[in-house]
């Protein structure tokens, strides 16, 4: 099986926002949530650089290791999904995440926690894949459909790489040796503790 | 011929700044060997940002969407506090609180329950009133809820869930999440009060010196004399309030998401939250304990608020010579009980 990963080419990058967009819409993630942002450093400086962030779909994942009912699993495909039946909106998986990727819907009391949302690599969840509940609650099982992330699919630099990891990080070392640069993978080392060599 | 001169000085300074800018430009637009620019000489790398990055800090930019918390961008720290909560913690909770559990049932079976020496002499004097005891007993219900659905957070993945299985331990985790949000509420008035109502007795003084040398009596038969609160029963109040304290403020910014906070603030919050809380736990065990079985005649202070003389002469006598000075003897034998000793 593939191990699924994402990869954004920050020299490709322009902050067009279109993958938060399609994000947003394919899966109709719930008000007040992105599960997709692009975040800017070095905004306005010379050598600014854009990344688009998400779920990195870590390996030996926090999240699912803090979770304190187990409602995280990693498919075969190295997805790592969580069932919102057995979410208690505790936030521990959010202290926990190095891509503040968990978010909670305020509609607890206090305008506490919901239960968790976080990019499903468009993969769904626990549910029968494609069926009516699992869109409810997940979004779109392309994954299932044997189609790619939309945010990556859509991307218009092909800037946002996603697929089995080995592939597109030989894809990423293609660019970096035929442009001469490239800034690394980001987030990599914190997510795979692996990072492409350039 | 000063023409000249001056011609000459502006032709030589031209070549000058010529070959002043000749001699910077290369070095400024960064170029590759063969010749083609290099975008990325003076970009930002996230291994330089990662190597620079301070303890619990986080590499973050901007993000155009209305969700500002979300421009952090990567933050590792997220890995220590997964370790403290997965690991450390823990260890803390289970030596905290079965280590005192192991100690009172220790205690128990060594020592026994401390008996009332002088034996019942029927006559009972007020100890705490109906007021006082309804904040006693509304912190202490919520505290012992809180305790068993803030263990379960920390311990119910292990112990609880092969038991329960998957569905039914996040149902019961999501009801006692619910009742640990509801309950900090009354637990925290009551926390309050209790700081208000007996903070005139539980100020340390030189009696307590004195009780704390001669061990409290706790071992042995002394009795070493304490006005309404021994040094004991100071220390409890004083691991109330401030441990109740911090555990009501470092549990309202987990409960109040983004308000005060940021995400490195609630990772703290939950590490002094956690830890406090275990602690705590272990010391009320301590308290549960010399108030049932541990000592005879303690739990009628609290139950239905008076105690007997006797077990007032014993425990507290500088209290009861107060009592006595203030009510007079006959007051402080209003009640009689249904078959009097005499």
């Amino acid at each position: 099986m593939a191990r699924m990963k994402f990869l954004c080419d920050a020299d490709r990058c322009i902050e067009c926002n279109a993958c938060v967009t399609a994000c947003k819409n394919e899966n109709e993630v719930p008000w007040g949530i992105n599960r997709r942002r692009v975040v800017t450093i070095n905004d306005g400086k010379p050598g600014e650089r854009s990344i688009s962030m998400a779920c990195m779909h870590c390996t030996d994942a926090p999240c699912a290791a803090v979770c304190p009912v187990n409602c995280f699993y990693t498919t075969a495909d190295a997805v790592v999904l969580h069932s919102k039946d057995l979410c208690i909106g505790c936030g521990y998986c959010f202290y926990a995440c190095p891509f503040g990727a968990p978010q909670y819907p305020k509609v607890g009391n206090f305008g506490s926690r919901g239960k968790m949302d976080k990019c499903t690599y468009c993969a769904g969840g626990p549910e029968a894949d494609n069926t009516q509940a699992e869109y409810a609650k997940y979004g779109t099982n392309r994954l299932a459909e044997g189609k790619l992330p939309l945010c990556a699919e859509m991307c218009s630099t092909k800037s946002l790489l996603a697929g089995d990891g080995d592939i597109i990080a030989q894809i990423y070392k293609e660019r970096v040796t035929r442009r001469g640069y490239g800034s690394g993978a980001w987030g990599w080392q914190t997510a795979y503790r692996e990072t492409i060599a350039t | 011929m000063a023409r000249c001169l001056a011609r000459a000085r502006f032709i030589i300074g031209a070549w000058v700044v010529l070959l002043a800018l000749a001699i910077a430009l290369p070095a400024s637009a960064q170029r590759n060997p063969d010749g083609s620019v290099n975008p990325t000489a003076s970009a930002v790398k996230e291994q330089q940002l990662l190597d620079a990055l301070q303890s619990g800090g986080s590499i973050s930019g901007r993000v155009s969407i209305p969700d500002q918390k979300s421009a952090n961008l990567i933050h590792p720290a997220g890995r220590d506090w997964r370790q403290f909560h997965e690991v450390t913690l823990r260890w803390i909770g289970a030596i905290a609180v079965l280590g005192m559990l192991i100690i009172l049932v220790a205690f128990y079976l060594i020592r026994g329950q401390v008996k009332l020496e002088s034996g019942y002499s029927g006559r009972r004097i007020v100890r705490f009133n109906a007021f006082e005891r309804f904040v006693h007993w509304m912190t202490a219900t919520c505290f012992i809820i809180l305790a068993l659905s803030g263990l379960n957070i920390t311990f119910g993945k292990p112990l609880l869930m092969p038991l329960l299985g998957e569905g039914a331990f996040a149902a019961w985790a999501q009801w006692a999440k619910y009742a640990h949000n509801y309950l900090s509420f009354p637990f925290a008035i009551g926390v309050f009060c209790v700081l208000l109502m007996w903070i005139g007795g539980n100020i340390p003084n030189k009696v307590d010196v004195e009780w704390l040398k001669r061990g409290g009596g706790i071992v042995g038969h002394d009795h070493p004399p304490a006005y309404r609160f021994n040094a004991g029963q100071k220390m409890i109040y004083w691991i109330v309030v401030i441990g109740g304290t911090a555990v009501a403020i470092s549990g309202y910014l987990l409960m109040f998401p983004f308000y005060a906070t940021g995400i490195e603030g609630m990772q703290l919050a939950q590490t002094v939250h956690a830890i406090i809380a275990v602690l705590f736990v272990a010391a009320m065990l301590g308290h549960i304990y010399i108030g049932t079985i541990g000592m005879e005649g303690a739990f009628e202070a609290m139950g239905e608020g008076t105690v007997d003389v006797n077990w007032a002469k014993e425990h507290h006598a500088l209290w009861l010579e107060q009592e006595m000075a203030r009510t007079g003897p006959n007051e402080s034998q209003r009640q009689p009980m249904a078959t009097p000793a005499e």
